[in-house]
């Protein structure tokens, strides 16, 4: 039997893990702050952690589904059981303004907030983003389609250096 | 409703998308330039993850032990449920992306429909998918009417693979016991109940791309039951070839 206090506490030193391990593709993100945990529980004496795919064909799901695994058993915390959750679908408003932040010193501009819904996102401009190096608003989308299935590829005008958008979705 | 119509109607939409998304990661290396390269290989992943998604619940309602990866590889042409359009061989690169154009307006209003389906399995897929099926909407949509409104060789090219693939969209509307069967339990939409979301989408990108609407006529139909063209078996031959070569093989 596991005295509450004991119960609770591997759950909170999971989070503390999970804060820990990265995004294989953008590296200054954690999964928490991506919003891909959806959440931890404790299941006779096992830990289960619930991830949200970001997009169905991503192929760094694996990766970071495996990455989570070897954390939490590297922690001394036991292998964890994944379980993946489709719903509700992942939304880059569950990323906090500190990510962003960060994101956006990266050099990668973070996604606008809230996220465009349904058919008004459809054919809609491409949205006016800062560039993230110089901060000029004089730049453009060069493609809806980037280096990894979150991310599209922006030009500015002003420092003429190419730059990603983290996608909205 | 059966667990044997729920299967089927997971079948034709996870087909579609395997078969769709195998198809267009075959531009991979070969398009016009590098950010179309880039963008039709992020489709493809898309529709290979949605199908993963679909098929996976079909095998588990089918409950006989296949998954995914076995429904996928391992049936034969006869088996698969795609829409004849998501098969129809790549041509030039107006041909993939009016194809890509009128199958993504067919999806969104698909996924639409199912975010509210009583399934709950079913809705929470389409809820993660149909922002997938929107972004891929507007980059075929764009292109349409960059390719019709163009050049007169652009104009030209993609004014005929309308004309070619209009008598495939025909199919995307069908309804038999299966659809009818979903219908009724509120697990899916009736398929006719999508064509005038579709028909707007598709009237209005015609119209700023200053293409011609093929008139209304004769329709492909056989996806559904298994009847295929010869495109579907030389396809599968490829995509299927490791996992049949090499049964049971990992990285
Ligand atoms: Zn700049």
């Amino acid at each position: 039997m596991v005295a509450p206090e004991a119960h609770g506490n591997r759950i909170a030193q999971a989070w503390s893990v999970l804060n820990g391990v990265m995004d294989p593709e953008v590296p200054v993100l954690s999964v928490v702050d991506l919003g891909v945990v959806r959440g931890v529980h404790e299941d006779s004496g096992e830990l289960r952690i619930d991830l949200t795919p970001t997009y169905t064909g991503c192929p760094a799901t694996a990766a970071i589904q495996l990455d989570v695994e070897n954390a939490i058993e590297a922690a001394g915390l036991g292998r964890p059981t994944i379980r993946i959750v489709t719903s509700p679908a992942w939304t880059t408003d569950w990323m906090s303004a500190d990510a962003r932040r960060r994101l956006q010193e990266y050099g990668i501009a973070p996604p606008e907030q809230p996220a465009p819904q349904g058919r008004r996102a459809l054919f809609a401009p491409a949205p006016a983003l800062a560039c993230p190096r110089c901060g000029s608003m004089r730049t453009r989308r060069t493609s809806e389609f980037g280096s990894t299935a979150c991310k599209a590829l922006y030009a500015c005008e002003a420092c003429a250096e190419p730059f990603e958008h983290f996608k909205c979705i | 409703m059966s667990g044997g119509a729920r299967f089927e109607y997971l079948l034709r939409l996870g087909d579609s998308c395997l078969v769709l998304g195998h198809r267009v990661s075959e531009w991979c290396g070969h398009a016009p330039e590098l950010e179309e390269d880039i963008a039709l290989a992020n489709v493809a992943l898309d529709l290979t993850g949605q199908a993963d998604l679909l098929l996976g619940e079909a095998a588990r309602t089918e409950g006989r032990g296949r998954d995914a990866d076995a429904l996928a590889f391992l049936r034969d042409a006869w088996d698969f449920r795609n829409l004849l359009i998501c098969e129809r061989p790549n041509g030039d690169f107006a041909h993939t992306i009016v194809r890509q154009f009128l199958f993504d307006a067919w999806q969104v209003e698909l996924y639409a429909a199912l975010t509210g389906s009583g399934d709950s399995a079913l809705a929470g897929i389409a809820g993660k998918a149909v922002k997938e099926a929107e972004y891929h909407l507007r980059h075929s949509g764009e292109w349409v009417v960059r390719l019709g409104d163009g050049t007169a060789e652009s104009r030209t090219r993609a004014q005929a693979a309308l004309d070619a693939l209009w008598p495939y969209t025909g199919e995307m509307f069908e309804t038999d016991e299966t659809s009818a069967a979903l219908a009724a339990a509120h697990v899916a939409p009736d398929p006719e109940s999508l064509r005038p979301g579709w028909t707007r989408i598709v009237d209005s990108i015609l119209g700023e791309a200053t293409l011609t609407k093929p008139q209304a006529g004769w329709m492909q139909t056989g996806g559904f039951n298994g009847r295929h063209s010869e495109a579907l078996g030389h396809m599968l031959a490829t995509m299927q070839f490791l996992p049949r070569a090499y049964p049971g093989a990992k990285w």
